[in-house]
């Protein structure tokens, strides 16, 4: 059974890795299909607009890095070394913002802080001032504000968990030795986190780059706005992939980056068994304590109830002067769920048979695809888009009768592989962690019992996985419901989802009636963030 | 387990759309909520029902290209004459004849017809692509032309939406085949001087900002100014009584005007639902809805017009510009070079 399990296995494992690495090797193949037309766009491109891309882009991403580490950093920090009004209750709600898609964080903000939008309003007719009273919105500093207060908890969790488990006896030591405060943070503390803080930072980057809602909406000249520019408007898909190597390319240095980052994170988490018994090192009041709490509020405020709170202003506005789609609303969410629940038990069933995989037969090649699988996250939807349209076209027009491009786009599969392709990964960080828990010694009894190969899994670890299990399939499903490019140009008949329709009600410029879908991701967007900081509150 | 995956694919199927009875398959980037009832209103009457994916024309295109033969669509409807021209162009449309539609739309607003005599795709709509300013601050004559908004005299002033955007690439494409590439170059360049801030947001966007004081001067499509002209929401209403409208070009070319129209899938599998929907469309009823709901022009010609905002508009008629809608399209790739190399967001 096991002889003939494992070279059968072998071989899917080979054809599913190959699947969902697609559309990453079209991209890079797509510099085989050189021809003069894609090269002159590319070379028109280069000449004009694609420096200011390039820049943008970094800009934005030193911006966003700034951002969430001043936020994820002093928040964490505060929470975990100091004690102040309202601690506990910030310590959770720092997550909240985790919740807020970009987009619908930047609809609520721009109509509420464009030059006609109320802020600016009331403040003219408060003041008695004319022009313009407040910064641009739409634009590079009003992305990276917006990717700061969505993606800081990121860094804000990874730190935390760092100082959590080992500042607390480390400031101790070093408090008896004489160390003053100050000293004691800037020399232990946060040298401890650096790890955190990288992997955090890595993975809010890789959003920020991933970012479709945001830019499109702002009118920010991102590298991925220049790969959408010569796809959609000069029409050259080749041209669009030979752009999108680069994006890919910052991506990879990026999971480098955070891999090598988290490896050395668990190292240093590795050897804290101890639990310290010590009490807070400091307890902060008045004044002091006053600005601990503003400075982890803040973030909560401007991150989630704000927008919220405007999102919620739109709705009711809206609910007065027109009536509110509710049976088609009924229609997204169903639609939302329906494709976010399918993706979320097929990555999370790829995601055990591949964890499963990489146990039994643990050689490097093995390991070397599950890491090509996990590269699928950081690859922005546009690109995902590209790389399936393009050979499926290839392929349906030198074998016609495959009815590849019907499969595509007519059916969901074309949408569920797109959305496997980057949300494997997410199931199989979840599912691979809980394995790794699993002793090995365990499948070697069972084996001896006679129970082996796929009974294995399903009978003796798929118990063991319950809770990393459930934990991937909250976390597919939101993001499935969140995903925005794929969806709008892939997805098959009659299926509006939340996020197209809040996208394309914002784009139409009727935000009053974007407001009620936005809201409903939000909603969905809490689940797994109260399923997260009830596991964090568990750990302690 | 392998019949439950079974069960899953097999679920996944059913939903799909095969060549049926009774079933249109649409592919729209008319993306307007009013539309519903006209769709709605067609499978009442004929008992075809319509099955729907909404996207942006350039989605659209490059969708229908990657599925090629496959393709289930039945019907394309895309709201930008240069995408039409480019569906045309690269074959993704079915000639067809029909002597409802031949006479309905007229010869300038639809695909030449090829050899055989069919039409590649039929216009449904027209909206004009106009300029609205604060009338406390610009003088209706400073504007009364496109040429007239690169002028110093609106330096500061401009407002508009992002260059690339298709209702500005058709606009821009058009002004290259009358000024020539390299005046309109020279425009394009005045326009960017003259703008009161980098382009953003939408047409309804620029709108308000005019409204609102942050610019003087912007450029929009006619229906986006009509639908706050209407609007049930006071605040709406107090914007679009804020700013003036002019229909450039009066007395020379002729206002812009940008084509919505379909045409049918090169690989429809059900033609005759496809044809039988497409003359639907230049019914009266369907007319009078693109008129009425969604505040466009009918392309039918002879059908009484009773929509108060955009006669307020007008004043009854105007002047609109008669350019070969495939001279705009070719532009489109020179047109985006040009706004990249002056600058043009």
């Amino acid at each position: 059974m096991m002889r003939l399990f494992l070279p059968l296995s072998r071989f899917s494992l080979w054809i599913v890795t190959f699947l969902l690495a697609m559309p990453v090797l079209t991209v890079l193949l797509s510099w085989l299909q050189w021809n003069g037309v894609s090269a002159q766009i590319l070379w028109a491109l280069s000449q004009s607009v694609l420096p200011d891309y390039v820049r943008t882009s970094v800009l934005l991403c030193v911006g966003v890095s700034l951002g969430v580490i001043s936020i994820g950093v002093v928040s964490a920090a505060l929470v975990t070394l100091f004690e102040f009004p309202f601690r506990r209750t910030l310590e959770w709600a720092l997550l909240l913002p985790l919740a807020m898609p970009a987009y619908v964080v930047a609809y609520a903000y721009t109509d509420f802080l464009q030059y006609s939008g109320l802020a600016q309003n009331t403040l003219r007719d408060w003041t008695g001032l004319q022009g313009r009273l407040l910064p641009e919105v739409r634009s590079v500093w009003g992305a990276m504000c917006v990717f700061s207060l969505v993606l800081y908890p990121y860094v804000y969790l990874l730190v935390r968990a760092a100082m959590a488990e080992r500042a607390h006896h480390l400031m101790e030591a070093a408090r008896l030795l004489g160390a003053p405060l100050q000293r004691r943070i800037v020399s232990v503390a946060l040298p401890l986190a650096r790890p955190a803080i990288a992997a955090g930072t890595a993975l809010a980057l890789m959003e920020t780059l991933a970012d479709f809602g945001v830019a499109s909406y702002f009118g920010v000249q991102t590298f991925t706005a220049g790969i959408y520019k010569a796809w959609l408007v000069m029409d050259n898909r080749i041209a669009a992939a030979q752009l999108a190597t680069g994006l890919l390319l910052a991506v990879t240095v990026l999971v480098s980056l955070e891999q090598r980052a988290q490896s050395r994170l668990r190292f240093a988490t590795g050897r804290s068994n101890t639990q310290s018994t010590e009490a807070r090192a400091h307890t902060l009041k008045g004044w002091h304590g006053l600005l601990a709490f503003g400075l982890c509020f803040v973030p909560v405020l401007l991150g989630f109830v704000l927008p919220v709170l405007l999102l919620c202003r739109a709705l009711l506005e809206s609910v007065q002067s027109m009536h509110v789609p509710w049976v088609r609303f009924m229609h997204w969410s169903l639609n939302s769920i329906l494709l976010g629940g399918v993706t979320a038990l097929l990555a999370v069933g790829l995601a055990l048979w591949l964890s499963s995989q990489a146990r039994f037969s643990g050689t490097a090649l093995t390991r070397g695809l599950l890491r090509t699988v996990g590269l699928g996250y950081a690859v922005p939807g546009a690109v995902i888009v590209v790389g399936l349209l393009l050979p499926l076209g290839w392929l349906q027009s030198v074998w016609p009768q495959s009815g590849a491009g019907y499969w595509l786009t007519a059916t969901v599969l074309g949408l569920v592989w797109a959305y496997l392709v980057r949300f494997v990964a997410v199931a199989l960080q979840s599912v691979g962690s809980g394995y790794a828990r699993i002793p090995s010694t365990l499948d070697e009894s069972a084996r001896l019992l006679g129970v082996s190969g796929w009974r294995l899994v399903t009978t003796v670890h798929a118990p063991l996985l319950r809770k990393p299990v459930a934990v991937a399939l909250l976390l597919v499903l939101v993001d499935v419901m969140k995903e925005l490019p794929a969806t709008l140009v892939l997805r098959p008949f009659n299926t509006d989802t939340l996020a197209v329709m809040a996208y394309q009600l914002a784009r139409d410029e009727r935000l009053g009636e974007a407001a009620l879908p936005s809201l409903a991701l939000v909603v969905a967007g809490l689940l797994p963030v109260i399923l997260l900081s009830r596991t964090l509150g568990r750990e302690k | 387990m392998r019949q439950w995956a079974w069960a899953i694919v097999w679920g996944l199927m059913s939903g799909s759309a095969m060549a049926q009875v009774g079933v249109l398959n649409l592919y729209s980037a008319r993306h307007y909520p009013t539309d519903e009832a006209l769709y709605s209103d067609f499978s009442k009457a004929t008992g075809i029902k319509i099955n729907r994916v909404d996207s942006d024309d350039a989605g659209i295109l490059a969708r229908l290209k990657s599925e090629g033969s496959a393709s289930p669509a039945d019907v394309i409807l895309l709201v930008d004459a240069a995408r039409l021209w480019k569906g045309e162009v690269d074959g993704l449309f079915m000639p067809v004849q029909s002597k409802i539609l031949d006479s309905a739309v007229p010869a300038q607003l639809r695909a030449k017809p090829t050899d055989a005599g069919g039409s590649a795709w039929f216009g449904l709509s027209t909206r004009a692509r106009v300029v609205v300013y604060d009338k406390l601050k610009v003088a209706r004559q400073e504007v009364d032309t496109y040429e007239k908004l690169a002028e110093p005299q609106n330096k500061g002033r401009l407002c508009i939406r992002s260059g690339s955007h298709p209702y500005n690439l058709s606009l821009f494409g058009a002004m290259t085949e009358h000024l020539g590439a390299a005046k309109t170059e020279l425009w394009l360049k005045g326009l960017v001087e003259n703008m009161a801030r980098s382009p953003k947001g939408g047409d309804t966007d620029q709108i308000k900002a005019v409204a609102s004081g942050e610019c003087a001067v912007a450029v929009t499509n006619t229906y986006y100014l009509a639908r706050l002209m209407r609007s049930s929401n006071p605040a709406d209403k107090a914007l679009a009584e804020r700013v003036g409208v002019v229909f450039p070009n009066q007395s020379s070319w002729g206002t812009h005007i940008n084509v919505a129209g379909g045409a049918v899938a090169r690989f429809s599998k059900n033609t005759d639902n496809a044809l039988k929907f497409l003359e639907y469309l230049v019914s009266p009823e369907a007319q009078n809805h693109f008129a009425n709901g969604n505040n466009e022009w009918p392309v039918v010609q002879g059908l009484k017009l009773d929509n108060p905002a955009l006669k307020a508009m007008t004043g009854g008629s105007f002047k609109s510009e008669l350019i070969p809608i495939s001279a705009v399209g070719m532009n489109q790739v020179k047109v985006q070079q040009m706004l990249d190399r002056v600058g043009f967001k």
